[in-house]
């Protein structure tokens, strides 16, 4: 029973990744536009609708638009943090849907590493910054160690199983050649890394790189006359639940309750149906809560469903195959590439990482302090 | 090198009372007058119910420890201050605050019963932290 075909990927493509000092965050944007464009057979003038989310300048879609020489009819800066570009995709298939424009282009890039923005403190918190700053937290790692905390509590959820995570996604990089951490890496590797904030060790935490990406999003109708193979968009959703981490209900229980089986229905597809999943790894707690809430186990047997390789190479449960945030590349914003690698495993075309005959994959995106969750499912004819 | 400014809160007409309260050494939420439950920190609107009928209401300043974490890397100006806690602590009237716990000197626990504490920062500011009063059985 799946959805109608309304509206495929088409294009995909990273900029640069990794360090990249020369490059401004235009320039990187602009190469992966460019760079996705081309790969779908499109041309920038064929663009209708502009999707773009950054914390480079106020007036993203302006800026970036006029670099690149395009006058949108379709504009939408949505920006709710690593999500944001799943989220983007379900905008663009519902404007594509109501007739609005049959060409989207979704890009992000961050020059985070180069330009040493991580880490800083603000001088002045406002409005309800102002409740959560003074203490000195450090964000976003703070927080996801605390929800770390708190589920280890709740369901003996330990250490070594956090650890899991980064080991696979280590592993899955290995088979990446353009990953950015690629050496061997084990569970004793992790638990013996610098602790940054208890329990969550440097390796329990996402690169910090440059880097930019883009998709191009089109109509069934130009979907097919493009290069590649047209990427289904069967399902989507999104939701946000929190802002301050104060007002975060459970720390434990993500948005992803909500919009996985939203998505999930949309698309007409059971759990035993996803070939291959792209989870957002900011930290691997992130991965453990997320699966949870997506009902991939039940909640508290996170832990236990990451261990014994099973979303390792080879495990039975394909996840972050191009080796994820945690090793592939983090540039501040990691969702665009969690779509971007699921659909090239769909045309497979994953190489030495390839997951065989992937036919449906489950994207899902979350943003900030396990504020925003976004989910799209994709699947190939 | 000199040292960067920590965050200051920007004073507005819902954080006002609230930050005049850790002067004055009384922890201050807001209760819906129309629904009666807590809220914290103070805004113009129910979350709950939508009334605008709220009122600061001084918090007994007792509260359970819901998660934390042992900061090892602190970022900008916090960063000689490692290790410090960091702590959700649910207080007794039913909202959830962030804080700082100190005081801990056998370390502290998910569970654990805190008590606010008012503390000055080096650079002035009065800050709602909290200490241990009783572990919590483990």
């Amino acid at each position: 029973m799946r959805r109608d075909r309304i509206a495929a990927i088409v294009g995909i493509a990273e900029s640069d990744i990794g360090v990249t000092p020369d490059k401004t965050v235009l320039q990187l944007q602009a190469q992966a536009a460019v760079r996705a464009l081309t790969d779908a057979g499109l041309h920038t003038r064929d663009v209708q609708a502009l999707f773009c989310a950054g914390a480079w300048t106020t007036w993203t879609n302006l800026m970036l638009a006029e670099y690149l020489g395009i006058q949108p009819i379709y504009t939408d800066s949505t920006n709710i943090g690593g999500s944001s570009f799943e989220a983007h995709v379900g905008h663009a298939v519902a404007g594509i849907q109501a007739g609005l424009f049959e060409v989207a282009l979704i890009v992000y890039g961050s020059t985070q590493r180069s330009q040493r923005l991580r880490g800083k403190v603000p001088g002045e918190v406002s409005l309800t910054e102002q409740y959560e700053a003074p203490f000195g937290l450090p964000v976003p790692v703070g927080a996801y160690a605390m929800a770390a905390m708190r589920h280890m509590y709740e369901y003996g959820t330990r250490p070594e199983q956090l650890a899991e995570v980064a080991v696979a996604a280590r592993q899955w990089a290995m088979q990446n050649p353009r990953a950015f951490a690629r050496d061997p890496l084990s569970v004793e590797d992790v638990l013996a890394s610098r602790m940054i904030c208890e329990p969550l060790h440097l390796y329990d935490c996402c690169l910090v790189t440059d880097g930019g990406g883009a998709i191009v999003v089109t109509s069934e109708r130009v979907a097919r006359q493009c290069r590649h193979k047209p990427i289904w968009v069967l399902g989507h959703a999104e939701t946000h639940t929190h802002h301050t981490l104060l007002s975060m209900p459970d720390v434990t229980s993500t948005g992803a309750a909500v919009t996985g089986p939203r998505a999930m229905a949309m698309a007409g597809i059971r759990h035993d149906d996803v070939d291959v999943a792209e989870i957002y790894d900011s930290f691997t707690i992130t991965v453990i809560v997320t699966l949870e809430a997506l009902g991939f186990c039940q909640q508290g047997e996170g832990g236990a469903f990451v261990s014994g390789g099973r979303i390792a190479p080879g495990g039975s449960f394909p996840m972050n195959t191009n080796g994820g945030g945690l090793s592939y590349c983090h540039p501040g914003m990691y969702g665009i590439f969690l779509l971007i690698e699921a659909a090239l495993q769909l045309r497979g075309d994953a190489g030495m990482r390839q997951v065989p005959n992937a036919q449906i994959a489950l994207v899902h995106g979350t943003g900030v302090q396990l504020s925003s969750s976004a989910t799209v499912v994709l699947g190939r004819d | 090198m000199t040292m960067q400014a920590k965050p200051v809160p920007v004073l507005d007409t819902d954080s006002r009372p609230f930050w005049e309260g850790c002067r004055q050494g009384v922890l201050r939420i807001q209760r819906c007058k129309t629904c009666a439950r807590y809220v914290f920190y103070p805004r113009s609107i129910c979350p709950h119910c939508m009334s605008d009928d709220l009122v600061f209401v001084e918090a007994k300043g007792l509260g359970t420890v819901y998660t934390y974490t042992v900061v090892h890397r602190g970022f900008g100006p916090f960063q000689d201050e490692v290790p410090f806690t960091i702590a959700l602590v649910d207080l007794d009237e039913g909202v959830r605050m962030m804080t700082r716990i100190v005081d801990a000197g056998e370390g502290i626990g998910i569970g654990d019963r805190v008590e606010v504490v008012f503390s000055e920062r080096d650079d002035g500011l009065v800050l709602p932290y909290f200490r241990p009063i009783l572990k919590a059985k483990r």
